[in-house]
């Protein structure tokens, strides 16, 4: 368990992260969300001990992380894999010899059968089991970051630290990625925090996020909690499509989440007898379930009985 | 004419052999310690870096003719004598070492920062990161520094040759200037010529392979 708790940090007089507290679960996929310049990459080289923070504490399975013990703090290290937005993986070593790398640093014997085995299976688990003896510069920007995710795991750690993972990378590759975290996830157990701008990765796979601005958490949840039915400053971070709206009439927001499943426009229709135009309306997948937001406009004067309806049937709505 | 050319063109070659080696033992020494002191290094300090630095600095605006006399008193001490192809070697390593000492440092600190930062994540220590994050990356960067050294020593040696150092510089002087033999001048100039080439080519190819 990651536990963050008023973690303050600033670099001279510039405060990046200003009281951060969060919880992250083991064997969850956490995302931490935000705009450049908001502290996340901040936060989670302070987690890795990268960066050493000013105030409050960051606790791995009740170990603080701190620069003031190496001995305690590399151990930690240990148990934190992390990959990069531009992979970082060194120029001069084939893709075998950079997954062995931090076994390396350890002073584990990399000639053993075991070790041989382990970073076999790596480069396996990963998809580059033809790519072994391939410097980094022959492969494209998805094949790099796999060989650093296999780096990163090469030390059994419990947790993966990813920054800005796919950012580099193009939409349909991001995807692979993304579902090979989540494999790793699964098939390993292994505790996995997303720091990135990007929506679609949250969407994809993260089960909690976290939403940061100037260095503060502004909201905490689950994407489809955050996101389908945004505050004000998550909205202003996802430009909404919602300003373009009729000037004549009332405006309202229904949010659907997956267990909407009745069809309550048409009934609404039906037992009102009122008459509605949509005017935009979207649907958002999080983790392979459907979200989705609408947007009705009627007149004025039949505000109070669909409102009246709406809150009868449980749909969440906001009017704009 | 043919053995005293190949008497100088090995006297060169001795002169130029030792040089550059003393002068790599030496000079990385202080690359090392700036690359590590730098503000972005693994422990960075300023006073140390700027001071380490500005001595560089000093070593290198000397002309190579002054500082070889400068440093007689030096030559006689580790050579034994202040003439001869040996002595010159004293000359020719001290002032090749702030050369390639700065040569050194800057391949090392083009080292990609990220690739640091990542073996830092993995908990490298700083040794281990010196050596097989810093070096490693920048072998071909170093080789092509090293090739560069030894074609400047060259051009030194012939100079260090007129201070009764011998070698190919030597003769091309006392020869081909001061007793008009255009002969050896040109002879001297191609050899010259041919060992530049040599090493260039020498050099490219191995930092090909390595790269």
């Amino acid at each position: 368990m990651i536990e963050i708790k008023g973690v303050c940090k600033s670099f001279n007089n510039l405060e990046v992260l200003k009281g951060i507290s969060l919880t992250i679960n083991d064997g969850e996929i956490y995302g931490i969300i935000g705009q450049s310049g908001a502290g996340k990459s901040t936060l989670l080289r302070c987690i890795n001990g990268l960066e050493d923070y000013q105030d409050g504490e960051i606790l791995i399975d009740n170990v603080l992380v701190s620069n003031k013990d190496s001995k305690v703090l590399r151990n930690l290290q240990k148990q934190m894999g992390m990959i990069f937005q531009d992979f970082n993986l060194l120029t001069r070593l084939n893709v075998y010899e950079n997954v062995e790398l931090p076994m390396k640093f350890w002073g584990i014997n990399t000639k053993s059968e075991e070790a041989k085995k382990k970073i076999n299976e790596l480069i396996s688990l990963v998809g580059l089991d033809d790519k072994k003896n391939a410097r980094p510069s022959e492969l494209s920007g998805g094949q790099q970051q796999r060989v650093a995710i296999a780096r990163a795991l090469v030390l059994d750690p419990k947790i993966l630290l990813c920054d800005e993972a796919t950012s580099a990378l193009d939409p349909s590759i991001t995807k692979e990625i993304l579902t090979l975290l989540q494999e790793i996830n699964k098939k390993l157990g292994i505790t996995i925090v997303v720091v990135t701008h990007q929506m679609e990765v949250v969407k994809q796979i993260c089960q909690r996020v976290s939403f940061l601005k100037d260095g503060q958490v502004l909201a905490e949840g689950k994407p489809e909690d955050l996101f389908v039915h945004p505050i004000k400053e998550v909205k202003t971070f996802l430009q909404d499509e919602s300003t373009l709206l009729p000037e004549a009439g009332i405006n309202i927001q229904l949010f659907f989440t997956d267990k909407t499943s009745e069809p309550v426009l048409t009934k609404m229709a039906r037992e009102l007898n009122v008459d509605f135009s949509i005017v935009w309306a979207k649907l958002e997948d999080f983790r392979s379930n459907i979200y989705g937001s609408l947007v009705i406009n009627f007149e004025a004067k039949n505000k109070e009985d669909v409102i009246k309806y709406l809150e009868k049937e449980n749909v969440l709505w906001e009017e704009l | 004419m043919a053995n005293i050319l190949l008497k100088a063109s090995l006297e060169t070659l001795y002169m130029v052999f030792f040089a550059s080696l003393f002068s790599i033992i030496i000079g990385i020494i202080p690359a090392i310690i700036l690359t590590l002191s730098a503000p972005d290094g693994l422990k960075p300090n300023k006073p140390l870096y700027e001071i380490l630095s500005f001595l560089i600095n000093v070593f290198r605006s000397f002309p190579f003719v002054i500082l070889m006399v400068v440093i007689i008193p030096l030559t006689r001490a580790l050579a034994g004598k202040s003439i001869g192809t040996t002595a010159a070697i004293v000359p020719l390593t001290v002032s090749a070492i702030p050369f390639i000492a700065r040569i050194f440092e800057t391949s090392l600190r083009e080292t990609n920062a990220g690739i640091i930062e990542a073996a830092k994540s993995f908990g490298a220590n700083n040794l281990q990161i010196l050596f097989r994050v810093y070096f490693k990356e920048s072998i071909p960067r170093m080789l092509n520094g090293i090739v560069l050294l030894i074609i400047n020593l060259l051009g030194y040696s012939a100079m260090a040759g007129t201070l009764g150092g011998g070698g190919i510089g030597d003769i091309a002087i006392r020869y081909g200037y001061q007793k008009y033999s255009t002969p050896y001048l040109i002879v001297c100039s191609l050899i010259l010529i041919i060992f530049v080439q040599f090493v260039q080519s020498l050099g490219n190819y191995i930092v090909k392979k390595m790269s």
